[in-house]
């Protein structure tokens, strides 16, 4: 299980090719990539993410420990960028593996849920009209909870 | 104790860090934070919503009722918004 940490810009293909070669006997895995979003009716210049490393580090390893035991995973790798970053470029990345695809999208699916609400990084866009903080989206409490009633 | 702040938190109160000794009465990150309040006029705004208040105890999340006895480190955090 790796869980990093990172100022440093990822490769993702790299990344999910390592993974791939480090599991080829689970059958499935699963690779999500999260970009800093800039649409031409909301462009975002670029975008801060504060972090408390440390925090960020125990939480989201505690968390690829749930989802390995939850989904019966071979394994699950967080990479999660913070500092300064530019439109379009990966943030996050969650990877899975399993002997079946169910168990390895599901895997991914509630690590990016558990990241969005118990991972401790605050973004912050700059764009044409200002710089601001993201507000914490009510939506991302309503996947998380999805996963406390099964 | 050490108390971090973060983010908006951070920007809000001019610091993202201090030293502090909070009285006997003092035993959960509840009642730090009411303290908190108490003796500082930025630090009653920025801590006026519960709801919008994560903490951490030796960076480990924890719930506001959570005793902060024996700990070094505590953390105020705005909701989180990374992944």
């Amino acid at each position: 299980m790796l869980v990093r940490v990172q100022t440093d810009a990822f490769d993702p293909g790299a990344e999910s090719n390592a993974f791939i070669a480090a599991h080829t006997g689970a059958g499935a895995v699963v690779t999500f990539t999260g970009l800093v979003r800039s649409a031409p009716d909301a462009p975002v210049e670029s975008l801060t993410l504060e972090c408390y490393p440390e925090l960020a580090i125990n939480e989201i390893t505690r968390l690829a420990t749930d989802a390995v035991t939850r989904f019966a995973l071979r394994d699950a790798s967080v990479i999660h960028r913070y500092g300064t970053l530019s439109a379009t470029e990966p943030i996050v990345q969650v990877m899975t593996a399993a002997p079946h695809r169910a168990a390895a999208f599901a895997g991914a699916e509630f690590l990016m849920d558990y990241l969005k609400t118990d991972a401790p990084f605050w973004k912050q866009e700059v764009t044409p009209s200002g710089t601001h903080w993201v507000e914490h989206n009510a939506a991302d409490d309503k996947s998380k909870a999805r996963w406390e009633t099964k | 104790m050490k108390i971090l702040y973060f983010a908006l938190f951070r920007e809000r109160l001019g610091r993202g860090e201090e030293d502090v000794t909070p009285p006997p009465w003092v035993v959960t990150i509840r009642d730090l934070i009411a303290w908190l309040r108490s003796r500082d006029e930025a630090a009653d705004l920025v801590f006026e919503k519960e709801n919008l208040i994560r903490a951490a105890i030796d960076a480990r999340l924890a719930k506001l009722d959570a005793p902060i006895a024996g700990a070094a480190t505590i953390a105020l955090l705005p909701p989180m918004t990374g992944g």
